[in-house]
């Protein structure tokens, strides 16, 4: 008949993931529900997810290519930028999403039970459909250039998947952080804001010099936007290896810690929301 | 089909109560704070505030424990419908929030058997923005059902709220009655092994809630459900529930039927007597009145009746010396005032006591007499046109009258509180 459930401290943890699999229709549903009311209520509603990295590449375009006459490597420098902004703006927004996501949904948290994962999973995911929309403006510069890209489009899935756990990663642990400490609704934006500049959106990352591009590497955009750019431009963007497998590093651990870092917090959840 | 379904072993759940003025949440300056003070903390005295010197520091421990729960077991069986009462802070919600599986407990060990949706606050997760139909979809996911199952009762919940017409408009326009009908309609067609609600009652009109209690009447003899149930209306829970759980101060205080459960809590609120007074006060001449009870026609002591009900009142009498023309009988009063009086002379001979005789008398207040509400008794006994025998100035006893909506149409539709008077006797009304 009816499974046999049992409640006692720290004892949550062994239905989690079942559990998760029997909640994936409130998963699609939180989803569904973000997406929705996301541009409800505004007057160009889903242009927006269209006009916001539009304009960004404009002004970097003209920034970076045009007045600091940064290299291109020979590919468009629109094309270049808009590689780079995507999963930028997609790492960025599900960031903010879902490091505020639990915050927002408090009330929901301290009423109802489900694995708390859902949330930010599901802020994430929202941030995965602006992204789709925005891949299209993609195409459409690749046809105004009468850019083709070579087979290697085809590996782009990878850096998507890449991207997705970067920012999954690092939204779950933030989400858990603001539950704790709120000071970090602050500091996200700002983190944000930082990475635009300390990531190589604007610019190729062959602008950084050779020294330093280990280093470089340690922030898990870089591999993520290397990859975009290697994927779409092709050689022209020169792929720096050992910094890219140290992004991919990064990025499994960033999600790793965040996993586990969520599951601790997640328990007193409802207590100290 | 009598088997448990929620065994709870001596469950407990703690709270670490800061003392210092600080938010739920830390904040980072803080914890940076602290990190840095015992890096360089060398003994001295770090910085006091003015306000140290005229509050001298008391020692208070930073951190004080708080048992929100402390050694709570009992077994529910399937089927049963429990009521939890107790006053606020007795626990009754922390005790819901960790059988929904909101919080952990810190102690104890829960075993349950089936499926658990809670019912902590309606509503929860309904969007503003998202019209009646999407909200029917989101808050049914939310609850734990899946689209399907929505999707087929799509039609009875909606049926059930009331809302067809505005189906498509935003919540955020609804009335709030609208919102909670809807808002409980999703809830009442969850289809768990058992129903966790909270309070969620209060809410809506009287006839709303009415159909809400059905339903969960319903879901539970129908179809074998558990239903755990926490309401500060005593009415609600006598009416749905058969066995209740009275908390207080994180301890159970005693488990039993409903009414008896009831009755001892508001024994212990009001701090009348509910069912049988007896009469704890010496005295030492004339006829003392040993013992009172209000009982159903059954004879069982009760402190909840329909007003379909006949009361019936009952006085154990004893002489202590020999005394004449006793009279007996009692002030009901409702609202501070007297809604009648009675005395055993109304209708029978005075009493004249030998020493050391007993003697019971008792009356009955007939069916469809009294009002919805809390009434009061007041014992009299006198010797007549000399003096009162009673000391007793403050009503002793107390029970609660509801009224019965069986009576007619009309009484199924109107809110029972609010028929104004203190009586509501039937009178028979004829066309002519």
């Amino acid at each position: 008949m009816a499974e046999k459930l049992i409640i006692e401290a720290g004892r949550t943890e062994r239905h989690y993931w079942a559990d998760i699999w029997r909640y994936r229709e409130l998963f699609y549903f939180l989803s569904w529900r973000d997406i929705l009311v996301r541009y409800k209520q505004t007057a160009i509603g889903i242009a927006w997810s269209v006009l916001r990295p539009l304009l960004t590449m404009l002004v970097f375009t003209i920034v970076f290519g045009k007045l600091a006459k940064l290299p291109s490597g020979g590919a468009p420098y629109p094309i270049l930028v808009y590689a780079a902004m995507l999963p930028w703006q997609f790492f960025a927004n599900s960031l903010s999403e879902s490091s505020n996501s639990l915050i927002t949904n408090a009330n929901m948290l301290s009423k109802v039970y489900f694995p708390r994962i859902v949330v930010p999973a599901s802020a994430v995911i929202v941030s995965l459909v602006d992204f789709f929309i925005s891949f299209a403006i993609l195409v459409v510069l690749m046809i105004w250039y009468r850019y083709l890209p070579d087979w290697r489009i085809v590996t782009l899935p990878l850096f998507t998947l890449m991207a997705f756990f970067a920012s999954f990663g690092a939204g779950l642990w933030l989400a858990a952080l603001n539950v704790k400490y709120r000071d970090f609704r602050y500091i996200v934006p700002f983190i944000v804001q930082f990475g635009l500049y300390i990531s190589p959106v604007g610019f190729s990352s062959s602008v950084v010099p050779e020294k330093w591009r280990m280093l470089y590497s340690f922030n898990p955009m870089v591999g993520v936007i290397d990859g975009f750019r290697w994927a779409i431009l092709g050689e022209k963007s020169g792929i720096y290896l050992p910094g890219f497998w140290l992004s991919c590093a990064v990025t499994l651990l960033v999600c790793i810690l965040g996993v586990r870092y969520f599951r601790t917090t997640e328990r007193k959840l409802a207590d100290i929301i | 089909m009598s088997d448990t379904v929620i065994k709870v072993e001596n469950l407990s759940k703690m709270y670490l109560l800061s003392h210092q003025q600080q938010e739920r949440y830390g904040s980072f300056r803080d914890l940076l704070a602290n990190k840095t003070k015992n890096l360089f903390h060398s003994g001295r005295k770090v910085l006091s505030s003015p306000f140290a010197l005229q509050h001298p520091p008391v020692e208070l421990p930073p951190q004080e424990e708080f048992w929100a729960l402390k050694d709570v077991s009992f077994e529910i069986k399937q089927g049963d419908r429990v009521g939890i009462i107790g006053r606020n802070g007795a626990g009754k919600s922390t005790l819901l929030k960790i059988l929904s599986r909101i919080t952990e407990p810190t102690s104890g060990r829960i075993e349950i058997n089936g499926r658990v949706a809670s019912l902590l606050e309606v509503g929860t997760g309904f969007h503003p923005e998202l019209t009646g139909r999407e909200n029917i979809f989101l808050n049914g996911a939310i609850l734990g059902m899946g689209r399907n199952e929505i999707k087929r009762k799509f039609d009875e919940i909606v049926d059930f709220a009331e809302v067809e017409r505005f189906l498509d408009t935003p919540v955020k326009r609804y009335s709030s009655g609208m919102y909670v009908r809807l808002a409980f309609a999703v809830a009442a067609h969850l289809e768990p092994e058992i129903l966790v609600v909270d309070e969620v009652l209060a809410v809506g009109d009287a006839q709303f809630q009415k159909k809400c209690i059905g339903k969960m009447e319903d879901v539970s003899t129908k179809e074998g459900r558990t239903v755990f149930f926490v309401s500060h209306n005593m009415g609600s829970i006598r009416q749905l529930c058969h066995s209740g759980i009275l908390l207080d101060h994180g301890k159970i205080v005693c488990i039993g039927s409903a009414s008896s459960v009831i009755s001892v809590y508001e024994k212990s609120w009001t701090g009348v007597n509910r069912g049988v007074w007896i009469n704890e006060e010496l005295i030492t001449k004339g006829v003392r009145i040993e013992q009172i009870k209000i009982s159903g026609m059954d004879g069982d002591s009760r402190s909840h009746f329909l007003n379909s009900d006949t009361v019936k009142i009952t006085f154990w009498i004893k002489a202590i010396e020999a005394t004449t023309n006793v009279k007996i009988g009692f002030d009901l009063i409702k609202e501070g005032t007297i809604a009648f009086r009675t005395e055993q002379v109304d209708t029978l001979k005075k009493k004249d006591f030998v020493k050391d005789e007993e003697c019971i008398l008792s009356c009955q207040i007939p069916q469809w007499f009294l009002n919805s509400g809390e009434y009061y008794l007041r014992p009299l006994i006198s010797v007549h046109c000399v003096e009162s025998l009673t000391r007793q100035d403050a009503p002793v006893l107390s029970f609660t009258v509801s009224v019965d909506p069986q009576r007619s149409e009309f009484h199924s539709v109107i809110n029972d509180t609010n028929h104004p008077g203190a009586l509501f006797p039937m009178l028979d009304w004829k066309g002519e």
